[in-house]
């Protein structure tokens, strides 16, 4: 569609209309229109794009953008006490500034002479999580805690050939969501079972009665979390793996691995396929955008040649003394393997890969055992103050690591009715869990982090008074 | 012939750092956490107390311990041995290498987008919403589709949902058991293959004709009452755009099947032909090629997923719907896939493409198409004079996105193949371009693409390289066998990462394996 007024735009160099006819007399025709009659005539758009006017000049379209996003109430100018899956923890400035570095945040494949840094940094990634988690093996980041879930349950099954996972009830919804669509198959006998295993409603964890009734030798693996999306600290993790490991089946654990300076590490208690959440070490929530999971295990050849995912060694290189990086087992991946190969991956999760090394890199051992402790003491403090409003009773209150379920069955008022009433407070409530966990009675899951203050929280602890006599 | 112009000198930045977990000293800190107040730590007491004994870490994470200067330092020279897109003349094809936006970085990392949960009440996120839902419907008359999710995080995140929808309509049709297979191209992205694969599907990869296209005799043979449905992309990896495409949606159409556009390269069609016309049911975009989102060093990306009205109940829930004055969520969709990715998807990237194309509209976007194919085409005439290159397929046609070469004629030449030339280029200061997908069907291929972003100035600047190179090979072959010698490292020994006792996936199994004792912090 050639326009009289020629269009110049600062993000195309030669739509200017000089180069343009320079370029065309290079390759031999008269018009761009030429190079599109490869495309058959009843293919072509013959008319305009139905789109809104422009704001080419970049004021103007800065202030439009501005402008619809000033709809949007933030966590900064709110106070968020949500959480479940994607939390609010504070970003150091440095994990900015370095995932704004062009050479990074636009980089993409390349090889490991031309994105040299790239592969280093998720190669310390890897490294740093492999001392949280206590494995050998990490991978680079990837798309979302569910999503890994779901890739090593589908590793479980292919390690030990059966079709059959076990997952305990206080799972996110989100999550299992996710999972379940990486167990469902085009061909039905292919389908992985999920058995749901239902928990204690007195401790939030575990029925272990029902996992021992449950777990047969057709089982692949267990999945089990700690904390479990409910905010229980799951106890008994050394008996569930136990128990797996006495049918042959894999011990699969997910965790927020920002409670790793103080809760043991799954490889502690006999998890065989470490996966989660990353998102919490220097990624912000970017409405959920800001999720990304990874896989871990020990360093054994079963292992490693089942992971869909980037695993990035180092090595040696021509010269003496020089680290150099490369992908192991690279014809496991779909780039390769087509049909043939485990799962699949792609465009990722680089870019939050290297915010959380450098998180990590920024904390070190003091840092989470001072994050993990502060979360604590700050939940605990929490469910205390919030207990004391009449007609409120935190759910587990003892195994609480961040989160924790706040029921409100004796106020007379539902979830969403005092979330609504929250937000005149400038207050975000918990996660309504009254229909995805009806057991639960009218409830909502809490998250409390090193951001909140006390004096944040004693403001909750006096909205939630002030909603509730209402 | 063209004359092309000096090559300048370059040379990496060369670092030679550390790994992180070699750097600093017991006791150093980077960051500094906020302590829990007085009055609540008496409140609660003991910090053992609050961990269930079993739990507890017993020993401290082995983790580096360095302060904030030097872990910035650190990953500023990790950075500055990386080329990114915006410090080179990045050719990557089939990736799309185009410009992103800085507007677009600074809009991104306001709170009212960087700082939202996305469990808010739909009131308090109406601003991000409206962009979702805009985008869908620009992404509907872009591509004729009439509903578009943003959940998966990657183009194959989309392709993975697409063989599940595909799965859901047959199922609905009782045809779920029947219909086991779908069909792709060998030169169609292999995420196609595979995703369909982890769906459970039987896959049967076509082959292309003699002459590079794809072949609609071998599809109608393949098609049957087994054919769930068709994932292709077009123009393919060649470039080479397929002008039967609209026969080939009707033979799947006909045996039932469903038909899907791989449209991670739109970049070169954009407002000149859309997936509808051409029949399809069902196409991606990525918003991290065509629509400007950055790369990011492998992700996260956003594979935007687009269905035709029939197929549009099946899409991940939530969705994003307005009703003339407010923004909803609407979950309530029974016949929903579910979810493939927690939450909305890579919402960032969502705002980056609204962003992008409230910047050039209608108008610019079609200019961007008509100058991304217009560079290609440029770039051909470029290319073919450098001694021992060869365009593959389809002589004297145009190509409408990247463009699948060889360097086969090089090879035999000169014995330099296409990996060293990868290498080579990296000496020069550009981005190693891409080759191929797997398995390589040219030989010693390579495959430049010069979206909109690049200079008449750029693209000359890249083949002044590439000829360059082409005549060290012929000169002086092992120059550029053991290339390369100016990057940040060496020629790295590939094989040892392959094999168990070698590799080392993390620092501790380095350690391990290199026999080396594990020094105590001091």
């Amino acid at each position: 569609m050639p326009t009289n007024k020629p269009f110049i735009h600062p993000y195309i160099p030669n739509s200017a209309p000089g180069i343009k006819a320079d370029m065309l007399k290079e390759i031999g025709i008269k018009d761009v229109e030429e190079i599109y009659e490869v495309i058959p005539e009843h293919l072509r758009l013959k008319r305009k794009l139905n789109l809104p006017e422009a704001h080419p000049s970049e004021y103007e379209l800065k202030r439009h953008v501005k402008g619809i996003l000033s709809e949007n109430k933030t966590c900064e100018s709110y106070l968020n006490f949500l959480g479940g899956g994607c939390w609010q923890h504070y970003v150091p400035s440095v994990c900015n500034e370095i995932i704004s570095r062009s050479e990074f945040l636009t980089a993409y494949g390349g090889t490991p002479y031309s994105t040299f840094g790239r592969m280093q940094a998720q190669f310390e990634f890897q490294s740093l999580m492999g001392e949280l988690v206590g494995m050998d093996v990490v991978s680079e980041g990837s798309y979302s805690w569910g999503t890994v879930a779901g890739n090593a349950i589908r590793m479980a099954c292919r390690m030990t050939d059966r079709l059959e996972v076990l997952i305990p009830k206080n799972i996110s919804p989100e999550r299992l969501a996710t999972i379940h669509t990486f167990c469902r198959s085009a061909q039905e006998k292919n389908n992985i079972l999920i058995k749901g295993i239902e928990y204690d409603l007195e401790t939030g964890l575990m029925d272990l009665r029902d996992l021992k009734d449950k777990i047969s030798q057709q089982t692949a693996g267990i999945y089990f979390e700690n904390p479990t999306f409910l905010g229980s600290i799951e106890s008994q993790a050394e008996e569930i793996s136990e128990i797996a490991h006495s049918r042959g089946a894999e011990s699969i654990v997910g965790v927020d691995p920002i409670s790793l300076g103080v809760l043991a590490p799954p490889s502690d208690y006999g998890a065989d396929i470490v996966v989660g959440n990353a998102q919490p070490l220097g990624v912000h929530m970017n409405y959920g955008g800001g999720l990304f999971g990874f896989i871990a295990s020990r360093d054994e050849e079963r292992y490693v040649a089942e992971y869909p995912s980037w695993l990035i060694s180092i090595g040696e290189t021509a010269e003496e003394d020089e680290y150099g990086f490369g992908f192991t087992r690279f014809e496991r991946t779909s780039y390769i393997g087509r049909d043939k190969s485990k799962d699949f991956l792609g465009t990722v999760a680089g870019l939050w890969t290297i915010a959380a090394a450098v998180y990590i890199s920024l904390m070190g051992p003091k840092g989470f055992q001072e994050i993990g402790e502060t979360i604590l003491q700050r939940a605990h403090y929490a469910i205390d103050a919030l207990s004391e409003v009449s007609g409120v009773k935190v759910l587990f209150p003892k195994n609480a690591f961040k989160e924790f379920v706040v029921n409100f069955d004796e106020t007379g008022k539902s979830v969403k009715a005092i979330n609504k009433a929250l937000l005149d407070f400038n207050i975000f409530g918990g996660i309504d869990l009254s229909e995805d966990f009806s057991e639960l009675g009218n409830s909502s899951l809490y998250c409390v982090t090193e951001i909140h203050s006390k004096q944040d929280i004693d403001r909750l602890a006096k909205s939630f008074k002030e909603v509730l006599a209402k | 012939m063209k004359s092309l112009p000096n090559v300048r000198k370059y040379h990496s930045q060369v670092w030679s750092e550390p790994v992180i977990m070699e750097l600093g000293r017991k006791g150093e800190r980077g960051i500094l956490i906020p302590e829990a107040e007085d009055a609540i730590k008496t409140h609660v007491g003991q910090i053992q107390s609050l961990i269930p004994e079993n739990m507890r870490r017993k020993t401290a994470p082995d983790l580096p311990e360095v302060a904030q200067p030097q872990v910035l330092r650190h990953f500023l020279h990790l950075s500055q041995m990386c080329l990114g897109m915006e410090t080179n003349i990045d050719a990557e094809g089939t990736a799309t290498m185009k410009y992103s936006p800085k507007v677009n970085e600074a809009l991104v990392r306001l709170p009212e987008m960087a700082e939202i949960h996305p469990c808010q009440d739909e009131e308090t996120v109406q601003g991000i919403l409206e962009i979702i839902y805009k985008l869908d419907l620009f992404l509907r008359e872009i591509s004729g589709m009439d509903h578009f999710t943003f959940q998966p995080p990657g183009g194959s995140m989309a392709t993975y949902t697409n063989a599940n929808v595909f799965r859901a309509y047959h199922a609905d049709k009782g045809e779920g058991t029947q219909r086991d297979e779908i069909i792709t191209t060998i030169f169609s992205h292999p995420c196609n293959a595979a995703t369909s694969a982890t769906a459970g599907y039987k896959v049967i990869t076509l082959m292309p004709r003699k002459d590079g296209y794809p072949d609609y005799d071998a599809l109608k043979a393949a098609v049957s009452h087994r054919t769930a449905g068709l994932m292709i992309t077009n123009p393919e990896d060649t470039g080479i755009y397929n002008p039967d495409i609209k026969e080939f949606t009707e033979v799947v159409h006909k045996a039932g099947g469903l038909c899907f556009y791989d449209q991670a390269n739109a970049n070169g069609i954009l407002g000149i032909t859309r997936a509808k016309e051409a029949g399809f049911d069902a196409c991606h975009f990525n918003l991290h090629k065509t629509f400007s989102s950055p790369h990011g060093s492998f992700g996260p990306g956003s594979g935007a997923y687009g269905v035709r009205e029939q197929l549009s109940k099946y899409l991940p829930r939530p969705v994003v719907s307005y009703d003339g004055e407010k923004y909803h969520l609407d979950y309530d969709r029974p016949d929903s896939i579910g979810k493939v990715r927690e939450f909305h998807g890579n919402i960032p990237a969502v705002l980056r493409a609204y962003a992008w194309i409230m910047s050039l509209g209608a108008e610019g976007l079609v200019e961007v198409a008509r100058t991304s194919v217009l560079n290609n085409n440029y770039l051909t005439k470029m290319l073919e004079q450098i001694k021992g290159t060869k365009r593959y397929y389809a002589p004297g046609e145009y190509r409408l996105e990247q463009e699948r070469w060889s360097w086969e004629k090089l090879t035999e030449d000169t014995g330099v193949g296409t990996m060293d030339i990868q290498r080579r280029i990296v000496d020069y200061g550009l981005q190693s371009f891409f080759m191929s997908h797997h398995p390589w069907i040219v030989p010693e291929p390579f495959t430049p693409e010069f979206c909109e972003s690049y200079s008449v100035d750029d693209m000359e600047y890249w083949c002044a390289v590439l000829e360059k190179i082409s005549d060290e090979a012929y000169s002086d072959p092992e120059l550029v066998k053991t290339s390369p010698h100016c990057a940040p490292i060496h020629l790295v020994k590939y094989e040892d990462l392959d094999k168990p006792d070698k590799w080392a996936i993390t620092w501790r199994a380095y350690l391990k394996k290199k026999g080396k004792v594990i020094l105590e912090r001091s």
